[in-house]
């Protein structure tokens, strides 16, 4: 499978998605720095990591958003290329509209890190392949941003189109609806703020994450 | 000439910040507010001939997000 990451300044777990990427799908992925206005041929993923791009600057994923690459990002995505973006990616997501909504800092104001139990709402995607719908798994969370607002109308079409591929199983951070992750209109493109690159080996604690990748092996990997 | 932009939450947004301030000043023995709403204010310096049209594109655009925020332009009071 061939896959990217894209580098924000500010970005700290390229190197885990990197890594989660290689050891799930056996080849390393290509590192994208933010600057670049195009991105390697043949892409099957599109990863945006989580971290603090650009210190969070003016809102949790505001200025990535509006950074070169993901002018590249937007027009992969539009060509059905899977993008996925975990915690500050869900936020650059939804900051380039790719995604709809906004997650806004946590209703108990406290950063929230520790591991989560989480539903999962549809089987169907490429992203969520490897699970059960309804299955609940758990993964970590370490977010100050992660409550996920949006208008009635849109959370009533998220769901009426099993777009919420995730749940939290109990309260985490206030997102409506307890939303932790989302598709996009056509499916590949998935927002979701726990980390499963964090959780894809025994060592990690937790191994539920590493379906998520076995899911995208499975279903977006091209012959080469 | 200076222009200020004023980005605060939709009304109906939930605002944590605002409840952490309020709940801070009744702390502090200030308990007549009501509530407490926090926005933000973004000043600029901008060229002369740029007209509103183009404001209110920076602010759609980046300055705040509609989803949940609202904005509001002010230009500078006796600016040339």
């Amino acid at each position: 499978m061939r896959s990217a990451v894209i580098v924000f300044p500010g970005s700290n777990c390229d190197r885990d998605m990197a890594e989660a990427l290689r050891q799930v799908t056996g080849a390393a992925p290509a590192m994208v720095w933010h600057r670049e206005t195009a991105l390697p041929d043949r892409l099957d993923l599109i990863a945006i990591p989580g971290g603090f791009s650009y210190g969070d600057y003016l809102r949790a994923g505001a200025m990535a958003a509006r950074s070169p690459v993901m002018r590249a990002v937007a027009e992969a995505a539009g060509r059905g290329i899977a993008v996925l973006g975990v915690c500050n990616g869900f936020q650059v997501l939804t900051e380039a509209r790719l995604l709809p909504g906004a997650l806004m800092r946590n209703a108990g104001i406290r950063f929230v890190c520790r591991d989560v139990g989480l539903r999962v709402g549809n089987g169907r995607s490429a992203f969520t392949a490897c699970y059960q719908a309804g299955e609940e798994i758990l993964l970590p969370v370490a977010h100050h941003d992660g409550n996920f607002q949006a208008d009635e109308e849109t959370l009533d079409r998220l769901e009426g189109e099993g777009r919420v591929a995730f749940r939290y199983a109990g309260e985490v951070n206030g997102s409506a609806r307890d939303i932790a992750g989302i598709l996009n209109e056509a499916g590949n493109v998935l927002g979701l703020m726990p980390h499963p690159e964090r959780a894809i080996e025994p060592a990690h604690g937790l191994t539920d994450g590493r379906r998520l990748f076995e899911g995208l092996l499975q279903t977006v990997s091209q012959p080469a | 000439m200076k222009v200020r932009i004023y980005v605060t939450l939709k009304s109906g947004v939930l605002d944590p910040q605002g409840k952490a301030i309020h709940h801070a000043l009744d702390g502090l023995g200030f308990t007549g507010v009501n509530e407490v709403r926090a926005g933000k204010l973004i000043e600029l310096d901008i060229a002369d001939g740029v007209g509103d049209a183009e404001l209110e594109e920076m602010c759609r655009k980046l300055l705040a997000n509609t989803v949940i925020e609202d904005y509001r332009i002010e230009r500078a009071e006796g600016a040339a």
